[in-house]
């Protein structure tokens, strides 16, 4: 699903560089990122994503080199391949859980929002146990009712990579299992790729995959 | 674009306080010149087409504004009186024809122009409903005037008594409402005419009581010699002129010395209008002789003079406006730029962030545009009598 080659990324101020000689993530495998703060667990995120751009080396999804692809291409490819979730939901205050839900929809001419897809969010809603709260606006949700939200929005686009940045970073230790246990569940009913960085060292085990990035520098998995 | 717009009206909407602000900031600040303009236009269109109507108005020397005003439009602003023997001038110049008016009272707070019938001609007032003038203590009211008081030809209107603490003044004359004019979109709307004779009665210089040569009670009579009756103040004086007491009422006096407020002259041609303002040039000369068009022209190149002064106002106020909404918009930028990093993130792009903040923008001046022209259309709708209450009242 995932192959990097050769990767090398400096931010251009400051000292921090990345650089990854070899990655291979396969399709639908379950990986846990974890490392200290700073090793740039975020940013391999952003450069898989084509967020950030590489200053060398290569990262492919699904076969497609992202560094080749011109702005506008990126940016279609990542709103139909790749879902985010992130630790603080990010959802829109103003928005109620289903316009927060199919908000991609709107914001970009390469997804079709039409009725099947709200019928498609809804069902969604349901499976995270949020049905009955889609008109609520996202300021009436507690935290985990957030998170399912942020998790309904990045799965509806059926994208075969979830990036997960701490994602159970501000749940309490119950909705954490219980996040983490709906995310995977619609990782695997949707055939999902899932890449999650976590702090979480107790959940660690329930991933089919770690990458400790411990070691700042250069990695070789 | 459509789907900006749903998402800008969610936000806009959500920030209800802020649009509310930003809305009327803007509504507001296009209002005004467009305001300021229609009333201008008002002002001239309403002014001048009476004031060019008018030929020549004669009264007493004093400010020029206020005769004119009070002649053409009624207005608060009284000159000094003049006498019947102006109208009489006039008539003997056969210059012209003297229209003499007299509008110092009022009635339910409309004013009473003492006039006479040639002044309906002069106007080309129709009588819609009931008849003209006939006899003294009639009235016909303008069409506005009875709309407002719900008058129509059988009611009767009392005039106004001058001030209330003035104990020793005259009586209020009951009229008898005759007819309703025909709208006429001028300052006689809104007048109660009346023969001038019946607003000397409402003055007191005219009046009707008991005969005192019948008195049988002694406390009315003051001195009795020969056929000569003093009555005491407590003879009744009738207030209502009825077809019963009508021949009781008298005059006391030469009428001729009567005051008016106004004559307005109407000449035969242009050439005995110029004679007969020539006539007013002399030094000693009490009364003046006035073209109202000139005088209303006047008075609105002071006007534009001062709509110019409130144009450049208005401008900067806009200019600070306009900056101050731009910085509203900067600082809500900065307040969602965690928003904006999210969907950037997600992969909407920097066109569509212009477009959701483009469809705001439309929005609040979309909001502001309905709601000036909804105030437009009533200042439009009651430009006259902002006009009149403005610049004549």
């Amino acid at each position: 699903m995932i192959q990097i080659n050769d990767l090398e990324f400096h931010y251009p101020t400051g000292n921090f560089s990345l650089a990854i000689e070899a990655l291979r993530i396969e399709k639908n495998e379950k990986t846990a990122v974890i490392g200290p703060s700073g090793t740039g667990k975020t940013t391999l995120l952003n450069l898989i994503a084509g967020i950030a751009s590489l200053d060398r080396g290569v990262i492919a999804i699904g076969g497609i080199d992202v560094g080749r692809l011109n702005d506008r291409e990126r940016r279609r490819f990542r709103i139909t391949t790749i879902g985010f979730v992130f630790q603080d939901f990010e959802l829109l205050d103003y928005l109620n859980v289903l316009d927060n839900i199919v908000h991609p929809y709107r914001i970009s001419d390469a997804l079709n929002l039409d009725a099947s897809v709200r019928a498609r969010a809804a069902d969604l809603a349901d499976a995270m146990g949020i049905g009955d709260k889609l008109k609520r606006r996202a300021t009436d949700l507690s935290q985990g009712e957030k998170q399912r939200t942020a998790i309904c929005r990045a799965l509806l686009p059926q994208p075969r990579l979830i990036l997960a940045d701490e994602a159970t970073g501000n749940l309490d230790p119950e909705n954490k299992t219980k996040i983490l246990d709906l995310l995977f569940a619609a990782v695997e009913e949707h055939d999902t790729t899932l890449l999650a960085v976590t702090h979480d060292h107790e959940l660690l085990e329930r991933f089919d995959r770690i990458i400790d990035f411990k070691d700042f520098g250069n990695f070789r998995f | 674009m459509l789907d900006s717009f749903y998402i800008a009206w969610k936000y806009i909407s959500y920030n209800r306080i802020k649009t509310a602000v930003l809305v009327a900031c803007v509504t507001l600040i296009s209002f005004l010149p467009f305001a300021l303009q229609l009333l201008l236009n008002g002002s001239e269109r309403q002014l001048m087409s009476r004031a060019v109507s008018t030929p020549l108005v004669i009264g007493a020397k004093g400010s020029a504004l206020d005769l004119v005003m009070n002649t053409l439009y009624f207005g608060d602003e009284r000159p000094e009186v003049i006498s019947m023997q102006a109208a009489n001038r006039i008539w003997d110049s056969e210059l012209a024809l003297p229209i003499p008016t007299y509008t110092r009272f009022k009635a339910r707070g409309y004013p009473i122009v003492g006039t006479t019938l040639d002044y309906f001609d002069f106007r080309g007032l129709n009588v819609e409903s009931g008849r003209n003038l006939a006899v003294i203590g009639e009235c016909v009211v303008g069409a506005r005037a009875a709309e407002d008081l719900k008058l129509k030809p059988g009611n009767s209107l009392v005039s106004s008594p001058e001030s209330l603490f003035d104990l020793a003044g005259v009586y209020p004359l009951k009229m008898k409402v005759v007819g309703i004019l025909e709208k006429a979109h001028t300052s006689d709307d809104l007048a109660i005419f009346v023969d001038l004779k019946t607003a000397w009665v409402i003055q007191g210089l005219g009046h009707g009581h008991q005969d005192v040569t019948q008195l049988k009670d002694p406390t009315l009579v003051l001195k009795r010699s020969g056929t000569n009756v003093a009555a005491t103040a407590k003879l009744y004086h009738y207030t209502e002129i009825s077809e019963k007491n009508i021949d009781s009422f008298h005059f006391h006096g030469n009428t001729d010395i009567y005051p008016i407020s106004a004559v307005i002259a109407v000449p035969a041609d242009e050439k005995s209008g110029t004679i007969l303002q020539g006539r007013y040039l002399g030094k000693n000369e009490t009364q003046q002789i006035l073209r109202p068009a000139e005088v209303i022209d006047g008075l609105l190149q002071n006007i534009f003079r001062i709509k110019n002064v409130l144009d450049a106002v208005v401008s900067v106020v806009a200019l600070a406006t306009v900056m101050a909404i731009v910085l509203v918009f900067a600082l809500s930028l900065r307040l969602r730029q965690r928003e904006i990093k999210t969907i950037f993130k997600i992969g909407c792009s920097r066109l569509t962030i212009a477009k959701l903040l483009a469809a705001e923008i439309l929005i609040i001046v979309a909001a502001s545009g309905v709601l000036c022209g909804i105030m437009l259309t009533v200042v439009n709708r009651f430009t006259n009598d902002l006009v009149r209450m403005l610049f004549i009242a």
